[in-house]
């Protein structure tokens, strides 16, 4: 166990490598740089500013450089906000998005477990045929619909909520890109969910378990469900990743503070750290969740072993 | 007489599909009285299962049952789940074919043995504990204690079957249901469990009602036999009667469809076709970064086998023993090491480039007639295909002329050439495929159990067929076969194979009259016994 651990962590490292190296080279051939759209800056002051960040320097040193930074653990100056570094944005952006991300998440995948078994076992009624629909509804209808419907109802006409703003992390605010972000996740948990628990339910050893006159409760919480949570599993590790690190949508219909709108404008802005910065977040998120991935389907599978 | 624990009476299943209702079990009447053991015998689909299942309360969720099955007085059929859940499991139990699948895969052994000891006794886990591991002990698991620990994975075939007895016997039940317990076991195995199963119900006074297609065992173990056909009983009465006096048409076809027969020897002077010498065969588990070497596993250890025209080869072992890696091997489908030769020439250094144009005259027939056939081409094209690769200067007319023989060859109407495989029964399948094996004529033919997953009857039809075929155009088969009855009647000379390594060969006479080791004693034993 020890030695998986160990080794998956050791894994990791050239995989961040590669990830590093290919994004740095793949964003400098797009055309342009940080300080090219701003009209008649003078061409004294943007030489002076491109020596001071390396920028004249051939890339085959500026890469060194980047990666010699990284390595003591620093991102750099953010190029459009020069007041801040990678770093402080960072640091006041992405507690943001872990909240709301995990909230949605945890919502989504507490809510859609529920509804898949409800849905299961009831397969082909009524019941089943609403969370179906719901699941179809809620993974076509983008966020970008539903974040403002989300306001005209419940911000601007009942008034329950502020329409946007982070409001110091009150929890009135939280609520609109929370439900946002959950809806489409709670469509597709919900959806998994129902269909392998009624691949579950159809299990030999689900027969076993009711000829032994084991209780309805037993059989599908117990035998059934443990089984039919592995792919929703599979499914919530890099559905966290993604959610934990932001999205650029929620966040800028409902000006939150996040880091989710820095994969944006960091990009069109040739922000060349910050847009590294995102991807080293990204990687780290990815890489880590997937571990975690791993660590519960062992834990939940004792068939799967640590090779 | 006592009266009967459960009597079933008018008891009707039927199933609601796409296509309507569809009538499983048609007003079956039955009685099964303390200490007895029932054997419900009858081809797949008859009903026989699904019967039981009703009784149990077990029926897919498209199922529906009707009529009476009364225990002690108490009809069971249409009661309520919370109801039922008190009588079965603790009352009544059924076990089942399939013991890979029948235990949860999650929970440890004695976590599940306990969780319906605890729930029918009223037991707190200490006491459900003791209990658990005297279960265990009364069906003979080693090291129970430890055993309690392990997870179904850990455990083989036999012992999660008789892990699942300990299960359904752990309440002391009054009625234990077996679905097929043994069919998916070895044939050593199988008479273990049987004998267990035997000696607990003396021990224990329980009915035990018995639902398998073998008659082997049905003479073995049962008091009573009831025979179904078409969701119907159509013949019941004691075991000796409906074995020394058949009365039903139905009952005497069950009865003499065992293959009958012996194949002649090959003359002495007939040429070798397939030779191998000294064959082994070797995988590594496991191995790789940071896990240290790899575990060398011997799946075939220095096997000579010589197989002359006209020949049948009939190599029998229990599964893992090896044998259909010894005939992949021969068949240069894996690595192997040890000179083959075929026809004359060495073929155990030829690249799969090189081995192409001698595929078509070393073909190979598979068990699964469900799996081994494409469900996306029609029968016409899966037997043609193979003319594709090795004679594909043929016209289409010409593909098709030769489908059409090829399908009358092995007893199919040729106009069901433009059906798919799901049109077919297990049978006409298996016949697909040899048909797809013989229009390349060949000359060595693998039958990897081509005969196991098919019921009594048609498989001594497949026996015929493949007889008339060797007959006619003088092929040499490789057969394999965990099914000595089957062995017996196709083989003139057999190989007993065990843990990679041969046992054992020679006549069929020799070999299963006159056995030599010990392994193939038991082996025999477990299977002819009467």
């Amino acid at each position: 166990m020890l030695r998986y651990v160990l080794r998956r962590l050791l894994t990791a490292i050239p995989t961040m490598f590669v990830i590093v190296t290919i994004s740095f080279f793949l964003m400098r051939v797009a055309p342009g740089g940080p300080f090219n759209q701003e009209k008649g800056l003078n061409p004294v002051i943007k030489a002076n500013l491109e020596r001071v960040f390396h920028l004249d320097q051939p890339l085959w040193r500026q890469y060194l450089y980047y990666l010699q930074n990284l390595l003591k653990g620093d991102f750099g100056p953010s190029y459009n906000l020069p007041d801040f570094t990678v770093a402080d944005l960072f640091a006041s952006g992405l507690p943001v998005s872990i909240q709301i991300g995990s909230m949605a998440l945890g919502l989504a995948l507490i809510v859609g477990i529920a509804l898949g078994i409800w849905a299961a076992l009831h397969q082909n009624q009524g019941t089943d045929y609403a969370v179906v629909a719901l699941a179809t509804a809620g993974s076509t209808i983008p966020t970008f619909v539903i974040a403002p419907l989300f306001q005209l109802a419940f911000a601007l006409s009942l008034k329950w909520f502020p329409v946007g703003g982070w409001g110091d992390g009150a929890w009135v605010n939280k609520v609109g890109p929370i439900l946002t972000l959950m809806l489409p996740q709670l469509a597709i948990v919900s959806r998994l969910m129902r269909g392998s628990m009624i691949e579950a339910l159809h299990a030999h050893h689900i027969r076993t378990a009711r000829a032994l006159g084991l209780s309805e409760f037993s059989v599908v919480l117990k035998h059934a469900l443990r089984g039919a949570l592995l792919p929703i599993i599979s499914y919530a590790g890099p559905a966290a990743a993604a959610l934990l690190t932001g999205s650029v949508i929620v966040e800028t219909i409902f000006q939150i503070p996040g880091i989710g709108r820095y994969f944006v404008e960091a990009a069109l802005n040739r922000d060349y750290t910050l847009v590294m910065g995102t991807v080293v977040v990204v990687a780290i998120f990815t890489v880590l969740f997937n571990f975690i991935v791993d660590l519960l389907y062992a834990a939940v599978d004792p068939r799967v072993r640590y090779d | 007489m006592q009266p009967p624990i459960l009597s079933l009476n008018d008891v009707r299943v039927t199933f609601t599909t796409l296509d309507g209702e569809v009538e499983a079990v048609r007003g079956v009447a039955l009685d099964v009285h303390a200490g007895e053991t029932v054997a419900i015998v009858g081809e797949s689909g008859s009903g026989k299962s699904q019967l039981m299942m009703a009784v149990m309360g077990l029926l897919a969720r498209n199922g529906h049952a009707s009529g009476r099955a009364d225990y002690r007085g108490v009809n069971l059929i249409g009661m309520p789940k919370s109801e039922l859940n008190t009588i079965r499991g603790s009352k009544i139990t059924m076990i089942f074919q399939e013991p890979m699948t029948s235990l949860d895969p999650l929970y440890t052994i004695g976590n599940q043995l306990m969780e319906p000891i605890i729930r029918h006794r009223k037991l707190n886990k200490t006491e459900a504990r003791v209990r658990a591991l005297d279960m265990l002990r009364l069906v003979s698991i080693p090291e129970p204690e430890r055993r309690l620990n392990s997870y179904p994975h850990e455990l083989s075939g036999g012992q999660r079957q008789r892990v699942m007895i300990a299960m359904a016997l752990a309440n002391n039940p009054d009625i234990l249901i077996a679905d097929e317990p043994t069919t998916a076991l070895d044939v050593t195995i199988q008479a273990e469990i049987l004998e267990l199963m035997a000696a607990l119900q003396r021990e224990l006074g329980m009915g035990l009602v018995f639902i398998t297609h073998d008659l082997n065992i049905v003479r073995r173990i049962a008091d009573r036999v009831v025979v179904m056909r078409h969701g119907e009983i159509v013949e019941q009465g004691p075991a000796k009667e409906i074995f020394a006096r058949p009365q039903h048409p139905y009952t005497k076809e069950l009865l003499s469809a065992e293959p009958e027969g012996r194949k002649a020897p090959v003359a002495a002077g007939a040429p070798e076709i397939l030779v191998g010498d000294n064959i082994r065969v070797t995988f590594n588990i496991g191995g790789g970064f940071l896990s240290g070497p790899p575990l060398v596993l011997k799946a075939v250890d220095g096997v000579s086998v010589h197989l002359r025209q006209g020949q049948t080869i009939g190599i029998v072992g229990e599964s893992g023993s090896g044998k259909s890696t010894l005939a992949r091997a021969l068949l240069r489908l894996l690595p192997s090491q040890g000179p083959v030769h075929f026809d004359g020439q060495d073929i155990s250094a030829k690249s799969v480039k090189d081995m192409r144009p001698l595929r078509s005259e070393l073909q190979v027939v598979l068990q699964d007639p469900f799996g081994s056939l494409s469900p996306r081409l029609t029968a016409g094209q899966i037997v043609t295909e193979g003319l594709l690769v090795h004679e594909p200067a043929i016209s289409a007319a010409e593909r098709d002329r030769r489908a059409i023989a090829a399908f009358t060859e092995v007893g199919l109407d040729p106009r069901l050439r433009n059906r798919y495989p799901h049109e077919f029964s297990g049978g006409q399948r298996q016949r697909i495929a040899i048909a797809r094996a013989i229009i390349l004529k060949p000359k060595v033919v693998v039958l990897d159990e081509p005969t196991s997953a098919l019921d009594r009857q048609v498989q001594k039809q497949i026996v015929e067929l493949l007889r008339k075929l060797q007959r006619e155009h003088n092929l040499s088969y490789l057969f394999i076969s965990h099914d000595l009855a089957v062995v017996r009647a196709m083989s003139d000379h057999i190989m007993v194979m065990k843990d990679g390594k041969l046992v054992e060969q020679g006549t069929p006479d020799e070999v299963m009259g006159n056995p030599r080791e010990d392994y193939t004693k038991r082996l025999m034993a477990a299977a002819f016994a009467a």
